[in-house]
């Protein structure tokens, strides 16, 4: 048996739509597998692993502040990844931007004012913002691949907020535990409704910038140019479009969304800083980017899906006591099945069991 | 005669901290001189580390745990080359979608066996020529995995250099249109030198979980993966190049682990930082040059073949 | 019109009811085809008709959809290059299926079906390269060689092989005629040898000069097959295009205009190890004159485009003046705004990107030069796509594109059509200077007189027009004057009245030849001149 593919004169609309959701249900069907083989109910697992945290309002909360900063990195990766600019560092920026937005209420925590919060942003997402400066200035002026830069980045990132935790940034009251001091009230992220659960500001700034980068995208010059120079380095030139540039423009402004993440999610739903702040969530954000097909308005809908598989595989962990590691299994198997499925936008597949008969075609 | 034994015992341990590197470099450079770019070296590693460990861990025999690394990194590496090569997707996504799926997947794997001592592979040692002084021991009394690794960059050089099939597989990662057009299949050769990469990920990853630690720790790797792929670039794609970087980052990985050990005023973290800034560094050095980058780099890398039919 | 030369032994090859599909397009549509032992055979046909559909069937490339393959009176399946060599057929490609990479001993091992060590390649290949007269250096690397050199590692490579038929696809498109006419002496001893040679072509006077006999594509199908000695080139033309050929109307004689576009001593460094360094070019365009600048691919034509563009700064801004500006720091869009036009060689990738629809398209040439049409005003710039659109279906019917759907993608479009609207792109707002490479490569011949016309036309109204390209026939259709560029050096314009193809071929060729010596006289003698 063999697959062949057949370029499209032009690319399929149909697949355009349809393809992320083909790769949810085959993410669905390999993680009912995935449930059999490990001896529960598929059935039952699903359910708890995706309905279930979808039941109670606390929980949405809940998906709210995981969807919140999948958003908004994932928005920022959208940029990078249309104009070809490979920042797989959004780990490293998050975490960054974390660091520089806390040194305001660390530092100065004696510093009273409502002007605390909204520096402390902006102090964030300057800091991812610098931090993803590097690869792109190493990129542009030395030609360093900045896959790699931006990666490596990541583990000095995560070394560095260790160590500002063990030692410089000890909280002094903590009894000797690694984590800084816990942040005073006017430097918390405000609820959304304390009522009924923890959700904060962070899902509606993620939300904003959804909105304001796909309006840039869709309708602005600056939006054309990302796309232009994505596709073809020497079209962009030819337009009269500056490469260099563009390097700058995308690894600073995703930089600055991860680092508005970083300090919104410590800011909001953790206080303080400790050794690890983030379950993965710039690398998972790579997921939610290519889910949402780099359109940021698919992307709000990507973020709530992957941030599901987040609450998914802690309520599977509880109620069946399958391993919560599974929820990066599934993260994992999506990517893969949205990126196979992409192939159907632009190519027909053919399917061939010998060389004459043809088994099945698929498209138009 | 101390200090003799004492740097034995440190060259010993740079070794060790090479051969994993090593092995997984010189896999990705076969597979990026047929011009494929997988970047789920890092992945294949981890996967490669846990079923090894498992596999030696429940026969109790390290030799099947090897085999299981090797296999796993295999399948792993299938994985990547049905979507690449068949499927045609892009090969930096698709990378990095491996990588994620083996930092996942082998956490679920090994989640029952962490902190569970492991199986150790023991040396070999070749007869007389270990009983020579400070390179016996060095060179001849070590494990299968370090043997492997040597005598598999001499081979991978031989192959590209002196045979057929390495010529038209670097001829592939050239120009891929013009290697089909002469008549030389693309996606089987490529499907060849990708999974040949994920073999050599996989045993880097046994070498992790049997070797150099012999445990299960989640993300043992740590950038290992990734590491391999800068010497890649920094090797300009040549299999001794890849061994000189390979024993240089084995050293400053151990030169940072010796210089905690002594207690130096510096943080452990940045002294752990170091191999990760070493490998920037030495990626901006290597590739300011761009017209040396330009002449060295497979000039198909990374690209998506459709042969017409 | 089809009957077979008499006199003459059973066919070599014949091919009977060829019909390859690619979707819903028939490449190849029943063509027959019979080549003769000791027979140079054409195969004519524009750019799209499917002659390189054909050879890589026969080549064992494509596989057919259905017909039949006679070799030597007996059926064959060819399935692949290898069996293709292995049973006598052997292939110079057109677009060189060469490792840039490797050497050229290694580049012809390659194309050895058994293994043989790189030191019996290159013994092979240097009894051979002496006994045809092709000059090689196995040890070379092939990025170092010029377009002729290239071509010779595929003749001899093929040679090697022994083939009994060698197929050359559009051999000569990319050689000096002086380069040319040695190879018509390769090939008439390869005849005398009693092997055949499948020779692709679309240019007439060659085919009649050395062929023996001729098959006609057109659209896919065999339409003629005949004795080009015994036709004209207009018949043979009214074969391949399916009608009279109509004439570009030459230029008239012109009043030259005041100074559009001018260089002093333009000098570059080559950016990467595959560019070429421009050399002191000094032109200069005055408005309506068209100059038509030859030369061998490669020899610093795109680096030369790239720099008149605005694509590369120069470092002196006084080395390039166009339109009384001086313009060697300012970008492509400062170089728009002052009134000028750019078509580069490629069209996917560099005029166009293939996956943006045609509006999308004419945003990126013109959302500087038509900013208050394109762009809304303020710091957001947004883009009116409907006014791109109604810019776009205006170029469409000036230029005539033939497209499917309201807006397509440029990727739909086939090479002659798009490179209509790019030209057209550039037309619609009438640019003083218009700079263009390559302008007709691999487009059909109606869609080429489109082109040459319209620029034609664009310099009676008094634009400068300048004419990157390697095609003669082109260049003796639209020049006023002509210039030839040679490893970065341009030689002094001159009018196309006093320029012969000799000398064109000589200049392409470096003038002199290629030794020190007389590269020194060369310099001396310009020193002369001046």
């Amino acid at each position: 048996m063999r697959v062949e593919l057949e370029r499209r004169p032009q690319h399929s609309a149909l697949f355009s739509a349809v393809s992320p959701f083909i790769a949810l249900a085959l993410t669905v069907i390999a993680g009912a597998v995935l449930f059999s083989a490990m001896g529960k109910n598929p059935l039952d697992a699903l359910f708890s692993f995706f309905i279930e945290p979808l039941t109670e309002v606390w929980s949405l909360h809940e998906l709210a502040i995981k969807a919140a900063p999948l958003i908004l990195i994932a928005v920022g990766l959208s940029v990078c990844f249309r104009s070809n600019n490979w920042n797989i560092g959004a780990e490293g920026q998050f975490i960054i931007g974390a660091v520089s937005g806390s040194l305001l209420p660390i530092m100065f925590h004696e510093w009273d004012s409502v002007l605390v919060l909204p520096i402390m942003l902006i102090m964030g997402a300057i800091g991812g913002a610098l931090y993803a400066a590097i690869p792109a200035l190493l990129k542009t002026r030395f030609n360093t691949n900045e896959i790699l830069s931006s990666l490596m980045l990541v583990y000095v990132a995560q070394l560095f907020l260790d160590w500002i935790v063990r030692g410089p940034w000890r909280n002094p009251e903590g009894f000797n535990f690694p984590e800084s001091r816990e942040f005073d009230p006017e430097a918390v992220l405000p609820e959304l409704v304390p009522a009924s659960g923890r959700a904060d500001l962070g899902i509606v700034f993620a939300v904003v910038a959804a909105l304001l980068t796909w309006f840039m995208l869709s309708y602005m010059l600056r939006g054309f140019r990302i796309t232009v120079l994505g596709q073809s380095a020497r079209a962009g030139r030819f337009a009269g479009f500056s490469a260099t540039g563009m390097v700058f423009f995308a690894f600073i402004f995703s930089g600055a969304l991860a680092g508005f993440a970083g300090i919104s999610e410590v800011s909001g739903s953790i206080e303080q800083l400790q050794p690890v702040i983030s379950p993965g969530y710039g690398f998972t954000a790579i997921i939610v980017a290519f889910l949402g097909r780099l359109n940021p308005l698919g992307i709000i809908a990507a973020g709530l899906v992957l941030a599901l598989t987040y609450l998914g595989g802690e309520a599977a962990q509880i109620s069946i006591g399958l391993s919560d590691k599974i929820a990066r299994v599934f993260q994992g198997l999506l990517l893969f099945f949205v990126l196979a499925c992409d192939t159907l936008i632009h190519y027909r597949v053919h399917i061939r069991r010998s060389e004459q008969s043809e088994l099945a075609g698929e498209g138009t | 005669m101390e200090s003799v034994a004492l740097a034995e015992a440190i060259l010993l341990t740079i070794t060790t901290a090479s051969t994993p590197l090593l092995l997984a470099a010189m896999g990705e450079l076969v597979a990026e001189r047929s011009g494929v770019l997988n970047l789920g070296v890092e992945g294949m590693i981890i996967i490669g580390a846990v079923v090894a460990f498992v596999g030696a861990f429940t026969t109790g025999n390290p030799y099947i745990g090897v085999l299981c690394g090797a296999v796993a990194g295999c399948l792993f590496s299938l994985l990547f080359g049905f979507m690449t090569l068949t499927l045609v997707t892009n090969q930096v996504a698709t990378g990095l979608a491996l990588t994620i799926l083996g930092l996942g997947l082998s956490g679920m794997i090994g989640e029952s066996f962490v902190g569970r001592a492991g199986v150790q592979l023991e040396p070999i040692a070749v007869p007389v020529l270990s009983g020579l002084p400070l390179l016996g021991p060095l060179i001849f009394n070590q494990d299968l995995l370090f043997y492997l690794s040597i005598l598999g960059v001499v081979g991978v050089g031989w192959f590209l250099f002196r045979t057929r099939l390495g010529l038209q597989l670097r001829a592939i990662g050239d120009n891929h249109g013009s290697a089909h057009a002469l008549g030389i299949s693309v996606i089987k050769t490529r499907y060849c030198a990708v999974m040949f990469g994920g073999i050599c990920a996989g045993l880097a990853g046994a070498q992790l979980s049997l070797v150099y630690t012999p445990q299960w720790v989640e993300n043992m790797s740590a950038g290992r993966g990734w590491i391999a792929l800068a010497l890649v670039v920094f090797a300009s794609w040549r299999p001794l190049r890849v061994l000189a970087g390979a024993y240089l980052f084995g050293t400053v990985t151990i030169g940072q682990l010796h210089a905690q050990a002594l207690g130096f005023a510096i943080p452990s973290q940045f002294l752990t930082a170091l191999p990760y800034l070493a490998t920037i560094v030495v990626l901006v050095l290597i590739s300011r040059n761009r017209r040396l980058t330009l002449t060295n780099t497979p000039a198909s890398l990374g690209q998506a073949f459709v042969p017409d039919r | 019109m089809a009957t077979e030369a008499p006199g003459r032994n059973a066919n070599l090859l014949e091919v009977r009811g060829l019909t390859k599909l690619f979707g819903e397009l028939r490449a190849n549509d029943g063509i027959d085809l019979k080549v003769k032992p000791s027979e140079i055979h054409a195969l004519l046909g524009e750019n799209g008709a499917g002659k390189s559909t054909l050879v890589k069937i026969l080549f064992g490339s494509l596989k057919p959809t259905s017909g039949q393959i006679l070799w030597k009176s007996q059926p064959v399946d060819i399935s692949s290059p290898a069996q293709a060599r292995a049973i006598g057929i052997g292939m110079v490609f057109q677009h060189f299926s060469l490792f840039e990479a490797l050497t050229v001993a290694e580049n012809i091992a390659l194309s050895m079906d058994q293994a043989v060590s790189l030191d019996n390649v290159s013994e092979q290949a240097a009894v051979l390269s002496r006994e045809y007269g092709l000059p090689l250096d196995p040890k070379a690397h092939v990025a170092d060689l010029s377009v002729g050199e290239r071509q010779r590692i595929e003749i001899v490579r093929t040679l090697l092989q022994n083939p009994e038929l060698i197929i050359l696809d559009e051999p000569t498109s990319v050689l000096t005629p002086q380069e040319a006419d040695k190879l018509f002496e390769t090939l008439a001893q390869i005849r005398s040898e009693g092997r055949s040679v499948l020779y692709i072509s679309h240019r007439l006077e060659e085919v009649q000069r050395i062929c023996d006999w001729a098959t006609v594509l057109r659209h896919g199908k065999r339409v003629a097959a005949c004795d080009p000695g015994s036709e004209t080139p207009a018949t043979l033309a009214k074969m391949m295009v399916g009608s009279e050929v109509k004439q570009v109307a030459r230029p008239t004689d012109f009043d030259p205009g005041q100074v559009m576009i001018e260089t002093r001593q333009l000098t570059t460094v080559s950016r990467s190890p595959f560019s070429v360094a421009l050399k002191a070019v000094d032109l200069e365009v005055r408005a309506g004159e068209i100059l038509c600048i030859a030369g061998v691919a490669g020899n610093g034509q795109s680096e030369l485009f790239d720099v008149l563009s605005g694509e590369e700064l120069v470092a002196n801004p006084a080395d390039i003046r166009m339109l009384g500006t001086d313009v060697g720091r300012k970008d492509i869009s400062e170089r728009r705004l002052l009134g000028s036009g750019f078509v580069p060689e490629e069209r996917r990738g560099h005029a166009a990107v293939a996956s943006m629809s045609l509006s999308e398209n004419m945003v990126l040439a013109r959302h500087a030069s038509d900013a208050t049409a394109f762009l809304t005003g303020g710091p957001l710039k947004i883009i009116r796509y409907e006014a791109a659109l109604d810019a776009s279906e205006r170029v469409i019917k000036a230029m005539d594109v033939r497209k499917t759907g309201p807006d397509p993608d440029a990727s739909s479009l086939s090479g002659g059509n798009l490179q209509k609207f790019i030209v057209g792109r550039e037309l619609d707002r009438r640019p003083a200077v218009m700079v263009v490479n390559q302008p007709t490569w691999g487009v059909d011949a109606g869609a080429a007189r489109r082109i040459r016309q319209a620029l034609i036309d664009l310099a009676k109204t008094g634009s400068a027009v300048i004419v990157i390209s390697q095609d003669l026939d082109e260049i003796f259709e639209v020049a006023t004057s002509v210039a030839v560029i040679n490893e970065g050096r341009l030689t002094p314009a001159e009018p196309v009245a006093s320029m012969t193809l000799e000398r064109i071929g000589l200049l392409m060729g470096g003038i002199h030849g290629n030794t020190l010596e007389e590269d020194d006289d060369l310099e001396l003698e310009a020193a002369h001149a001046r």
